[in-house]
This record gives C-alpha cells, structure tokens and sequence, in this order.
C-alpha cells in the first residue's frame, strides 16, 4: 500500500531531474548536434510518457486492489488488449529508431566531402597525437620502428619520405570553424576512443583499423576530449583538447608549428 | 490418481554423500544459492570500494595497504586497483550472482518438484556442475592475489587489451590469464547445466503437465537453459582463443603493428572485433539469462498475491520464447562504436526495438495481473512489484542506447552504467529476493520474518533508484565510465556533487542488506514453522512438506490437471485450485 505512494513520488523526482536539466548535455555545435538533441528530446517525451504512465498505473493497481475484502475478478486476459499494446508499441518503437535512422546515415553513410580538411589521429596509451599533412597535402610514410614520443615523433615519421617534411604534429587537435574535417583515426595498442561531447560524436580507435570520421564544427570555442574505451591504468586521465578556429586563426597556427619544426 | 515409483537412487546416508557431494538436486540448488551468497558479498563489497575511491581518490586507509601491498602502497589506491576492482566486481556479479542464483539455485531447487518429478535428469551431471562452478569462483578470487595484480580489462575483456600480456599494464599478467580459465571453466559448468535443465523439463514432466501448464517460472528457466547452451559454447571457444593469443602466440584478436610499451609485438592479421562479436554474441544473451527467472519468479509470485490467474499465460509464453529468439540477433547493438559496418549497425537497431516488444507485453501483462486483484501484500509480493517498477525504468532507458544515432553520445557513459543496473542487475536482484522470501518456508520449513523483509524491502526500493538513477544524468553530461577518478576534466569536476550522493545511497542501501542476512540466518533456526502450502498457492512444491523429503514426492508421480495460475475461480471451493486437485474439483 505504501508502495504506490512510494513509486509516484519517485516517478515525479526522477522526471523532475530530466525536466530541470540541472546535468545536461553541452550546447551543440554543429547541425548535427542540433538534430541529435532533437532525436534525444523526441525519445525523451516518448520513454517519459511510457515511464509515467506504466509506474502511475503500477502504483493505482497496487493502491486500488489492494485486499479489502472483495472478491478478485476470474480473467485469463484479453486477447484484443494484447493485440493492441503488442503492435502500438512495435509501431512506437521501430518507428522511433526509423526517425533517427538520418541521423546515423548523415554521420557514417553519406557520401563523405572530397574537400574535408584530413586529420591523422594516432593514440596510443594514454594520449592523442594528431598530424596534418602541411603546405604538400600529403601525409609522410610512418614506420613503426621510428615512433618515438620522447623525441616529438608519435606517428614514425620517416627523414627518408620528403611528404613527411612539412608534416605537423599535435598533442591537441586544431580546427577552421565550418569546414568539413576527415579524422583518420589509429591505435597503435590497444582501443581507445574519440570523444568530443559537443559534437555529440563517438568513434572507437581500433588498432589494425583506419576508421575516418567526418564531421564540422561551427562554434568556435575549446572542447575536451575524454578517452572513451577502456585502455589501461591511465584511461581516467586519457585527454586531449579540440580547439575550433577562425579559419585565417588556423593557418596562422600551422604556419608556427612549420616554422618551429 | 498417483502411480508408484522407484527413485533412481536411495537417499544417501552420512554427511559428505548427503551436504557436500550431493545428487540431491535440492541440495545441489541450495548449495548454488550459497555460492551465490558469498559471490553476491564480495561483488558488493568491491563495489563500495569503487564508490569510496571515486570520491575520494587520495584517501589514506590503512588496510588498504594490508590488503594490497603493492597496488594500494601506503594505503592510497591506485587507478589500476580501481580498475581491477571493477572488473572483479562486473564478472563476479555476472556470472557468479546473476547467472547462478536464479537459474541453479532456484532452478535446481524448484524445477523438478514444479514439474513432478523426484530429481533432474542427470544427478551426476548435477553435482559436477557446481562442483565446476565452484572452481571457476576458485579461480576467479584467486586472480586477486596473484604477482602483477588482478586483471583490469572490465568484465567484458577486451584484446588487445586483455590479450598482449603485462606489456599492456598491471594485472595483465597472470591475473588476466586466471580470469580467462575461469571463465572458460565456468562456461563448462554452465553447459553441463544447461543439458540437464532441457534434458529434465523435456523428459521428466509429470503425467497432465503439458507444456501449457508449465508454470511460468519453469518457462523461464528451460529458455534461459537453451540460451546457456547455445552462449556459453560461444563464450568458451572465444576464450580459449584468447588464451592462446596470449600464451601460445597466436593472433586470433591482435592485429600487426602493434606497439606496446616500446616494443613492436610479434602479432598479426588478428582482428579485435571478433572478441567482441563472439563475446557479445554470449554477452547480449547473458542478460536474458540474468533476467528472464526473475521474470518468471515475478510472474509466479504476482499471480499468487493478486489471487487472479496470470494475465494472458500463452502471450507470456510466446513472449519469453520471442525474448530467447531475439536475444541471439542483438549482440551488435554493443558494438555500434565498435567500428563495425553501420549498415549492420541499422539492422542491429530495428531488431533491438523488435526485442523491446515481448518485453513490454510481459509488462503491461503483469499489470493487467494485478487489475481486479485482491492483493496480499507479503514481502516476496512486494519484491515482485519492486520488480516491475525496477523493469520498466531500466528497460525504457534502453529505449536511448538502441538507436544508434544516440548511442553516439551515451555509448560508454554512465547512461549505459545506469540501464544495466536497472535492469540486469537490480531488477534480476529483486526476482532473486521475491524467490527468496516466496520460497524459504519451502526450502527451510519455517518463514522468514515479515517485518524485517518489509523494512529491507523499502530501503532497498528506494535505495537503488538513488543509486541508479542519477547515472542517467550523468550520462547525460558525458560522463565516461570505466574512470577512476573524475579530476582530470573540467567538466567532470562539477559533477562530483553528483557521484558523491550515489556513494551515500550506495552506502545505506548496502547497509541495509544486513538486515537481510540476519532474517536469513535467524529465520532458518528460529522463524515461525511453515505449513505446507503457507500462501495457498497452486503449483506442486505446495503440495509436498515443507521442507520435502528426499525424493520430493514419496515415491508416487502426481498427476495434473489443471493449469498453473487457477486463482479465485467462481465456484470453486476456495480461492485457488491446485494443479494436482481433481478435475471435477466442485465435487469436493
């Protein structure tokens, strides 16, 4: 009997907190971010509505049944009401996953921009390294036997490959603001992952794998990264920043990082 | 109406044939319950560990360092004792706690006298299993103290993290390689296990119990055997794998290229995303495992309380099957960062929707159960309806993680940390406590104590939704999972207020659980004495002592004639009409 109230005031708090947003994602910054938030809001009011009404409907049988001498009534249940919940919540369900279905094809379906500015992202336990091509365009031939993090060289940088001369490394990643970026992402170890919550994007790092990730950012403004695969004893401190841009910002920082090589 | 039996072996004689290597499949059940128990503290107790360290990562204690010499110097924990603390905490919960209570405790217990019979369908097969199990958790616990520290690749052990040796870090020695052989062992046990369930309930069902009259607990039960069989054949060839790549130099999940701690490894041509199918092909089936016999519990103990018959019994059948069917196609949906095709990851997603169905009609079921009913509200009924509260909230959650599109964001957050509390691990807990508290009086011939139950039910109903919930929010914020403490990111440092409230409730609900165990032991010795069918319930355990005799029905084969949820039938002398009473029972 407690019990119903119990489960009403719970259900009431728990969607409170949902309510006032008091933890609450970033603001997005990109268009992405804005349909995902979009998707995330339209399950919200979905789940919210279920989750309402199954815990209220919960707590009302356990108020209004419980024993207070009646008889209970002799049902084995009904076949139409079965129907009905059975194929409303197929429709509800698969109809919700088909709506966000855009936004997963926009992320890794759509046809990527031949003019995405590429990013190499090495990591490895427990860091980032990125690396730009340079004036070139091309990156370097890496080697393995080369990498070296003590020296400044994570990737293997080969002296042998003249692409490689002007590549750029950075423990951070740097990028113009609205233009598309191609992140080619490797492990050297073990998985990690890339992680940025303001472009509400996610990627494993595989290694053996070359995984690209397409995405824009529109805000200028510096964002964490978090390592979000498990990789080891330093996985809680895995961290890197991505720094958004003007555009004339960002080449005057490539320029630097040349001179200074 | 019965037929008399010979019992395929006599009742044992002296303590060792009778307590220790038992055929008693009662025995055996309750021995498993035991094993599960001593898991269930240990699991617990690593767990408040890893809340006390996420507050307070500098903390000086003691006996940390009597504990841990080396991984906690000094007293002060470090982030791999973190790790390996979780780990321990995720693989004993899971396997040792969720996979054998309900199942091969309850199961072993209940199955046979559910279904008529005087024992399960290889007694041998019986005790060799939990004598396996056993050594599994043998081995498991030995992992903590070994040279290099216990593992710490999470319970879902990941290569090349799990499967490239000490280069990758602390605990991936030794330690890593005991936590693989037990699982493989454990694997073996559950198998041995899973044969023997099918085997009893195809078999051994008694004169008039067609499938149809099956109670629905035994449904749960033999699904969850079928997905043992067909999981844990998977998940031991997949560990054997991965033994091999870390001890016999193969590279079945280690790619080339590698470079570990300054050092180029000798692997190539692996691929660590075949771990994870083969793990998870295991792994997606494991929850319905944990969850579908407090399903089934629930179910049983829900029907009981509201004297009404189960709400729509052949739904609920077709549901538990659709929910084993549907549970092998998922797996993928673990795996949406993974770095697998994302057209797969589509499919993945509608056919994870599709499997929310039959978990929903379960649900508006039970509460079409309770619509009309005359509730007695026992403690084991109270578990039962804590049950359904916990099983909606942590399924909906799900709702978020099964599109991929969210999953970009909540992919190994706290959201996912959150859901699977919920549902697999809380609300399979509360099934574990209605069985307990439903099934005591049966298994130990005296009730346990309804008012301590009741105050342990409160605090733990409201102690776990402090716990839980608030992990949403922080998956939410982005919170990272799997981090051992929260001040090395700007954002995470505000949400420490947060983790902070979560270890207190963590804290009291553990508290509570004393509580518990005190009714547990006290009622066994001291508790009131249980009749026979103490909640005037239906199905055939009611019918023999409590608690019953060696070969559970004396000798005679019952006969059945009715279904297993015949509650308040008008007409009908009382509220209930066993499963064994006569046809004409308005004759009586």
């Amino acid at each position: 009997m407690l019990l119903a109230p119990i489960i009403w005031v719970l259900t009431v708090v728990i969607m409170y907190f949902f309510a006032a947003k008091v933890w609450w994602f970033p603001p997005p910054i990109n268009q992405h971010g804005l349909a995902y938030d979009e998707q995330f809001m339209r399950t919200l009011v979905i789940t919210g509505i279920i989750f309402f009404f199954a815990q209220f409907a919960l707590g009302w049988a356990i108020f209004r049944y419980r024993d207070d001498g009646r008889r209970a009534s002799y049902s084995h249940g009904n076949n139409k009401w079965e129907t009905i919940w059975t194929s409303a919540t197929a429709i509800l369900f698969v109809g919700l996953v088909l709506t966000g279905t855009r936004i997963w094809v926009a992320v890794h379906l759509s046809e990527p921009d031949p003019n995405a500015i590429p990013i190499e992202l090495m990591a490895k336990q427990f860091a980032f390294a990125f690396r730009y091509p340079g004036p070139d365009g091309k990156f370097g031939a890496t080697e393995l036997a080369l990498v070296n993090d003590s020296t400044g060289n994570p990737f293997g940088l080969s002296d042998k490959d003249p692409a490689g001369k002007d590549d750029i490394v950075s423990a951070s990643l740097k990028v113009p603001v609205g233009k598309p970026i191609k992140l080619i992402m490797h492990s050297r170890d073990v998985i990690h992952n890339f992680f940025v919550r303001e472009l509400r994007l996610k990627q494993d790092i595989v290694p053996g794998m070359e995984i690209p990730l397409y995405f824009q950012a529109d805000t200028p403004g510096t964002y964490e990264i978090p390592c979000s695969e498990l990789c080891g004893l330093g996985h809680f401190q895995m961290r890197s920043t991505m720094q958004v841009m003007a555009e004339a910002d960002f080449e005057k920082w490539k320029q630097e990082q040349a001179a200074n090589k | 109406m019965s037929s008399p039996v010979v019992h395929a072996h006599h009742a044992p004689q002296g303590f060792i044939r009778k307590w220790v290597f038992s055929l008693d499949h009662k025995v055996i059940g309750i021995q498993y319950y035991f094993l599960a128990l001593f898991s269930v503290l240990v699991g617990m107790s690593l767990s408040l560990l890893m809340r006390f360290h996420m507050i307070h990562p500098d903390a000086k204690v003691s006996w940390f360092a009597h504990l841990w010499p080396t991984a906690a110097q000094g007293g002060i924990m470090t982030p791999e004792l973190y790790l390996s603390l979780m780990t321990m905490h995720g693989t004993i919960m899971v396997f040792f706690v969720l996979t054998t209570a309900p199942q091969s405790g309850f199961g072993n217990y209940f199955l046979p006298i559910q279904i008529g019979a005087e024992d399960m369908a290889f007694p041998v097969l019986n005790m060799l299993s939990f004598w396996t199990t056993l050594i599994a958790l043998v081995v498991m616990v030995a992992a903590f103290f070994v040279q290099g520290g216990p593992p710490l690749a999470g319970w879902t052990g990941y290569p090349p993290l799990s499967g490239i040796g000490p280069l990758a870090g602390p605990g991936e020695g030794l330690g890593q390689t005991l936590w693989i052989v037990s699982i493989a062992i454990f694997c073996g046990a559950s198998l041995m296990g899973a044969i023997n369930f099918i085997a009893t309930i195809i078999d051994l069902r008694c004169q008039g119990m067609s499938l149809m009259r099956l109670p629905l607990t035994c449904w749960t039960w033999f699904v969850t055997a079928i997905l043992g069989l067909l999981g844990f054949a998977v998940l031991l060839a997949a560990g054997v794998l991965l033994i091999l790549d870390r001890s016999a130099g193969t590279s079945f999940f280690i790619p080339g290229g590698l470079l570990v701690s300054d050092q180029i490894l000798n692997h190539k041509g692996g691929s660590p995303l075949l771990w994870q199918h083969l793990f998870w092909f295991f792994g997606h089936p494991e929850v319905y495992i944990a969850i579908l016999p407090g399903m089934g519990v629930t179910s049983q103990v829900l029907s009981t309380f509201a004297r009404k018959p189960i709400f729509g019994y052949r739904a609920m059948v077709y549901a538990i099957l659709s929910i084993g069917f549907l549970g092998f196609l998922v797996w993928g949906h673990h795996m949406f960062m993974s770095g697998m095709s994302p057209y797969s990851a589509m499919a993945f997603s509608v056919l994870t929707m599709a499997i929310g169905v039959p978990s929903a009609i379960k649900t508006f079921n039970w509460i079409g159960t309770l619509w009309g009913a005359k509730i007695h509200f026992t403690t084991a009924m109270m578990f039962a309806l804590g049950f359904v509260s916990l099983f909606v909230t942590g399924g909906l959650s799900g709702i978020f993680l099964g599109q991929p599109a969210l999953d970009l964001y909540f992919h190994d957050t706290y959201f996912v940390v959150g859901h699977f509390h919920m549902i697999m691990g809380v609300a399979a807990i509360f099934g574990m406590f209605a069985g307990t508290f439903y099934w005591f009086p049966k298994m130990y011939g005296r009730m346990l104590n309804e008012t301590l139950g009741k105050i342990h039910f409160y605090v733990t109903f409201v102690g776990v939704y402090a716990i839980f919930t608030p992990m949403h929010y922080l998956g939410i914020a982005g919170n990272p999972r799997r981090y051992s403490d929260f001040t090395n990111f700007d954002f995470l440092g505000r949400l420490l207020p947060v983790h902070s409230f979560m270890t207190q409730a963590a804290y009291g609900t553990a508290a509570i659980q004393i509580l518990f165990f005190i009714n547990l032991f006290w009622s066994m010795k001291y508790g009131k004495k249980a009749p026979m069918n103490p909640w005037n319930a239906t199905t055939l355990e009611w019918t023999v002592p409590s608690p019953p005799p060696f070969d559970n029905f004396g000798g005679q084969h019952p006969v059945v004639n009715h279904g297993p949820y015949e509650y308040s039938v008008p007409g009908a002398p009382r509220d209930y009409i066993m499963q064994n009473d006569p046809v004409d029972v308005h004759a009586e």
